[in-house]
């Protein structure tokens, strides 16, 4: 299946050649988690704070469906 | 240290000290703006004429050395809202004033109209003197203000906008460098200031010091307990190094960013106008921009970072995130660097970035100016300086600027211009802009916390259950967190950290000898909006006035395609504190 991860602020670094235009593009296998595909692109689950996918929250235990995007971000705020 | 009032009448030049009068012991900040507003201004008077006063006000916590408490609040009745308004900002005014002593300083009464003057304050005399600088926007003010008074005074002024008494008129206070970039922003103060004949308040705190403490080993200890809360937190670091506008990347995600005058809830080019997007430019331009500045003396969170130019050079201050948003995706600009002039522009001019830029989206959606025309949007911000019809239009704010180009959906609440969240996406945030006396503004009550970023709790943003207990919560603390003087970015320490709350306390118990509980804080934020809200229902606001637009409720916003749900008779319920 396939999802489209996006990064936010300093997890973009944790990512060699992260481009936030397009976010990265990846094939896990079915019943993949969110945590296992932070996971797979480096990024240690205990830097994600907020989860979202398709624009709701969410959690790294959430299992992905085919054409998912999915949104890390660490604790922020300001307003 | 005496703690005094200070009283300027700008129509007979008397300026009086006095001692703190009796009903307004033990007030400060927000909690002491309003109460002398709903006290001493009638509420039905003309905004912009005699009846009103002009309160300024630093925190309890100000003339101390506590973090990032000191913060200047400025209360009036609104030319914007016709309610009761409370602004605050930072910059050094704030800390300057509470260092000598002046609880408060009222300004009442107006000059002979045409007339000019600026006041020259010290800790024991005050002055009106004929101003110099009339006519001036406010970076020219500060500067040539600075050539008579020198770099160690402060100072309140107003530009143009102001000196128009344009409805969306700003008071801006001199940051750490000594630039009029620090803005009490919302609902028309600058008006106010201007309607009273005062350009310029030079604020000199030589001989000022910190306030004596009840007891200065508990204070110290609390504040350093204080300190580690906000340094230990993880959003302070994202502050500092993205500014505020770190919201713009995940409120487009949430589907909360208002776009082409709330017609959807994410914009294509959000990524640039993002905080990263700041970030990055700043570092790699590098020169005399700076990631991580702090407004104020003794700020831990630094979020006002300065954005170069190509060349290096000093452009404008990182703008907030509510300026990107509305001169951004609101009004469909994804050009930065423009943005940071607009911003500028606005400080210059003095004028409330949010209602302004949300007028202009306005005005886009009215056909006066194209969606998207960066140029056009800097030659209209021009025209408000010049003072042309459509520049004072535009400068009126975003409900002036509906009416005249005929929009139907005019986003504002008591006639202030929603900020950077929509309602239909992030509901908790619509039932503050409903239900806050101060028409629709994020601070009051910033629900964005729980709805959003999952601080303070998690509260689904796309539901309508827990968001009037939300708001309701918020909206208490906020008002007692204006009135210490602190900047309200602390909050996100408070709300997650349970040693927070307890420090302010105690820090507030040491330094004047009180015995606050948490319980009593909470007290106090509902004291304050209780006196609040009976100033706008003297003003002739009823409960009616508690509602959004009817389109939020009628037409959903993609990408979730829901709609603003709670409704009227469940808003009513947010101040139920409050005896009837």
């Amino acid at each position: 299946m396939h999802v489209k991860v996006m990064l936010s602020t300093t997890l973009r670094d944790l990512v060699q050649g992260y481009n936030p235009h397009v976010g990265i593009d990846m094939e896990p296998e079915n019943g993949t988690t969110a945590g296992l595909l932070a996971e797979a692109i480096g990024i240690p689950p205990a830097e994600i704070k907020i989860v979202m996918i398709n624009g709701r929250s969410s959690s790294l235990a959430a299992v992905l469906n085919d054409n998912d995007r999915v949104a890390f971000f660490p604790a922020v705020g300001g307003g | 240290m005496e703690f005094k009032f200070v009283r300027i009448n700008m129509a007979t030049r008397e300026c009086t000290f006095e001692p703190v009068p009796e009903e307004y012991q033990g007030l400060g900040g927000r909690g002491l703006t309003s109460t002398v507003v709903a006290r001493e201004v009638i509420p039905t008077c003309t905004a912009i004429g005699p009846h009103n006063k002009l309160v300024f006000a630093p925190g309890l916590l100000g003339a101390t050395n506590a973090p990032n408490s000191n913060r200047i609040s400025v209360g009036c009745k609104s030319p914007l809202t016709g309610g009761i308004k409370e602004s605050n900002a930072g910059g050094q005014c704030g800390g300057y004033l509470a260092r000598m002593g002046i609880m408060a300083l009222v300004v009442e009464n107006m000059a002979t109209e045409g007339e000019w003057w600026q006041l020259e304050l010290t800790k024991d005399s005050a002055k009106l003197v004929p101003c110099t600088v009339a006519n001036l926007n406010n970076f020219e003010t500060v500067e040539k203000l600075r050539k008579v008074y020198g770099d160690k005074c402060g100072y309140i002024t107003i530009g143009r906008a102001g000196e128009m008494k344009l409805t969306a008129a700003s008071i801006a206070c001199t940051d750490r460098e000594l630039r009029p970039t620090r803005h009490c922003g919302r609902g028309g103060s600058g008006a106010v200031m201007g309607s009273k004949g005062l350009k310029a308040i030079i604020v000199n705190p030589e001989g000022g010091d910190i306030a004596p403490m009840v007891d200065e080993a508990a204070f110290k200890a609390a504040s350093k307990r204080f300190a580690k809360a906000l340094n230990d937190h993880a959003i302070t670091q994202g502050l500092a190094d993205f500014g505020s506008a770190v919201l713009v990347n995940i409120l487009h995600e949430a589907g909360g960013l208002p776009t082409k005058n709330f017609t959807c809830g994410q914009f294509e080019g959000h990524e640039d106008v993002s905080g990263e997007m700041l970030n990055k430019n700043t570092r790699e331009r590098g020169g005399e921009g700076k990631v991580a500045h702090g407004c104020m003396t003794g700020c831990l969170l630094r979020c006002s970072g300065l954005y170069p130019d190509l060349q290096g050079k000093l452009k404008g201050k990182w703008p907030e995130y509510e300026t990107l948003w509305c001169f951004g995706p609101h009004s469909g600009i994804r050009d930065l660097d423009a943005i940071v002039d607009f911003d500028r522009m606005c400080d210059d001019i003095g004028l409330d970035t949010i209602d302004v830029g949300v007028a202009m989206g306005v005005a886009m959606a009215g056909g006066a100016i194209p969606y998207g025309d960066a140029e056009a949007v800097r030659r209209v911000l021009q025209e408000v300086s010049d003072g042309t019809p459509l520049g004072r239009i535009i400068g009126s704010g975003t409900a002036t600027t509906g009416r005249v180009y005929g929009v139907r959906r005019v986003p504002c609440v008591k006639g202030q211009g929603l900020p950077a969240y929509d309602p239909r996406a992030v509901k908790g945030i619509g039932v503050t802009y409903a239900t806050t006396p101060m028409g629709a503004d994020h601070t009051a009550g910033y629900s964005v916390t729980a709805n959003i970023l999952h601080n303070g709790g998690y509260v689904d943003p796309l539901k309508k259950e827990g968001q009037i207990e939300l708001s309701r919560n918020l909206q208490i603390a906020t008002a007692s967190v204006d009135s210490t003087g602190l900047c309200l970015f602390t909050a996100f320490a408070i709300l997650d950290d349970p040693d927070a709350l307890p420090a302010v306390v105690d820090m507030l118990n040491a330094k004047f000898g009180w015995k606050l509980t948490c319980d009593d804080v909470s007290t106090l934020g509902q004291r304050i909006l209780s006196t609040e809200i009976d100033f706008n229902r003297r003003a002739g606001f009823t409960e009616a006035a508690d509602r959004l637009p009817d389109y939020f409720t009628d037409e959903t916003v993609p990408p979730h395609n829901t709609n603003f749900d709670i409704t009227p008779e469940e808003l009513d319920t947010v101040h139920n504190y409050i005896k009837k």
